[in-house]
């Protein structure tokens, strides 16, 4: 693993998934007690209705202190953020965060892909992305966008997916700069900013 | 993607011709509806869009039709349209007459979700509601009381989850895939084109409904609209706001009670 090409100033770590992803944050949360001044905001394609319960399963497993999302929510280093459903999340200047119901994208609100390009608009190359498990092509266009803004993308190993469609796709389709495990992506956050 | 700089020209632009402010939107989701509609058109540069806007009126409009978000169904967030019936429209009931404001009402959904409610509530005859937009072609639709038959499965288990007990299809009249909503459920209500960026209060009402509408303004404006609200209701009247959004920011909460769980406050001072 490439330890040198963590950025030393990140401000944000956004993570997206789909199918399965949930059983990787489980393995990855529990061992996270505190980010190094970033923010951790997570995207997973969730059911419509579900509304809090991923929030509340998020709280439970880590030590790190969940925020819950509403509009216009500033976005404060050493928070973890979950985006709700049934809404696209967006990035503002000025460090805060906006909701939008416009139609779904790739089936899905919150979309990763809008997500993920309107986190590279305003944080450039001081994000990092992580594309964890599913069963759907979302992630990838917005990984590329990141990369591009000068980002640091990775993806979470295929083998190590419960569902390897969505990683798979991203590395069939761009350039990542790290595959990982879970093991190492739990790594990698913790060495974020170290 | 469209870049800052050019967003803010259109902005101005569209300020200067047509005299719609765009100014206090927020700018992410702005951008990313203006990049969708100069992509999909294969302009030659960001010029060229910005021209056609400035003299093709006709353009403008659809342009602004396809900016602003007009994603709704009925009885959306059954959780809340729970509350509503069981809390709200029993603290309104025994009024001898119920107006209401549906702020942003796109094609109406929602609109007849709160007539059906109060129908069921025996409110209706005694109600009136005002349903607004700025945009014109969604209130069209919304008048008709139309809507996709594909959608009656989904949102006959919103009304179901709303606490809703009748056989939902009874609303409606399915015929070639479209679904036309009993004229009965229109009776009360009253539908014209409103700008909460720069149109004023215009009555008093009991219960204001806006959802999902103040997330694409920024604070300022989140400010304006909250206290045009305000002005706008009744001493123990009833605002709704989507399941995000909060008065917070904007209004002194002391002048506010928000009930438990949902994004409902009542003004109490």
């Amino acid at each position: 693993m490439a330890e040198d090409k963590i950025n030393p100033k990140c401000k944000v770590v956004i993570v997206g998934g789909s199918a399965g992803s949930l059983n990787a944050l489980m393995q990855i949360l529990p061992e996270l007690y505190v980010l190094n001044a970033f923010a951790l905001v997570i995207v997973l394609h969730r059911r419509g209705t579900d509304d809090m319960t991923l929030e509340e399963l998020i709280k439970i497993k880590t030590e790190v202190p969940v925020k819950i999302i509403e509009d216009k929510e500033p976005l404060v280093p050493g928070f973890l953020y979950v985006a709700p459903s049934n809404y696209h999340l967006l990035f503002e200047k000025g460090e805060t965060m906006s909701l939008d119901t416009s139609e779904k994208v790739n089936y899905s609100r919150p979309s990763i892909d809008v997500s993920f390009e309107s986190a590279a608009e305003i944080y450039g190359d001081s994000l990092v992305a992580i594309l964890l498990s599913g069963s759907n092509a979302d992630g990838t266009e917005g990984l590329k966008t990141i990369q591009n803004a000068g980002g640091i993308i990775i993806v979470q190993d295929p083998q190590s997916a419960d569902m390897p469609f969505m990683p798979n796709n991203a590395i069939r389709h761009t350039t990542p700069d790290f595959i990982l495990n879970t093991d190492e992506i739990l790594k990698f956050i913790i060495s974020v900013n170290s | 993607m469209i870049e800052d700089i050019e967003l803010e020209t259109l902005i101005n632009d569209i300020y200067e011709y047509y005299g719609f402010d765009f100014g206090s939107y927020s700018r992410a989701s702005l951008k990313r509806r203006v990049n969708r509609i100069y992509q999909l058109e294969g302009f030659k540069n960001f010029y060229e869009f910005l021209s056609k806007v400035r003299y093709d009126p006709e353009y403008y409009k659809n342009m602004i039709d396809e900016i602003t978000v007009n994603v709704t169904e009925m009885f959306r967030d059954p959780a809340f349209y729970k509350a509503v019936r069981n809390e709200i429209l029993p603290q309104l009931a025994p009024k001898p007459f119920i107006r209401l404001w549906h702020a942003g009402c796109s094609s109406g959904e929602e609109v007849y979700s709160m007539a059906i409610m109060l129908k069921e509530a025996g409110l209706l005859h005694k109600s009136i509601i005002y349903a607004t937009d700025i945009n014109s072609k969604v209130l069209e639709t919304a008048k008709k009381g139309i809507f996709p038959l594909r959608m009656m499965k989904e949102y006959s288990e919103n009304y179901r989850d709303s606490g809703g007990q009748e056989d939902f299809s009874k609303y409606y009249i399915a015929n070639y895939g479209i679904a036309k909503f009993n004229e009965e459920l229109a009776e009360k209500m009253v539908f014209s084109q409103h700008n909460l960026v720069s149109d004023n209060s215009f009555n008093e009402f009991d219960f204001i409904l806006c959802r999902n509408v103040l997330i694409y303004f920024d604070n300022d404006l989140q400010k304006r609209v909250i206290n045009l609200f305000d002005e706008s209701l009744s001493i123990l009247g009833f605002l709704a706001l989507g399941t995000k959004e909060t008065i917070k920011y904007s209004i002194s909460t002391t002048k506010y009670k928000q009930l438990e769980k949902e994004k409902i406050w009542r003004k109490i001072k």
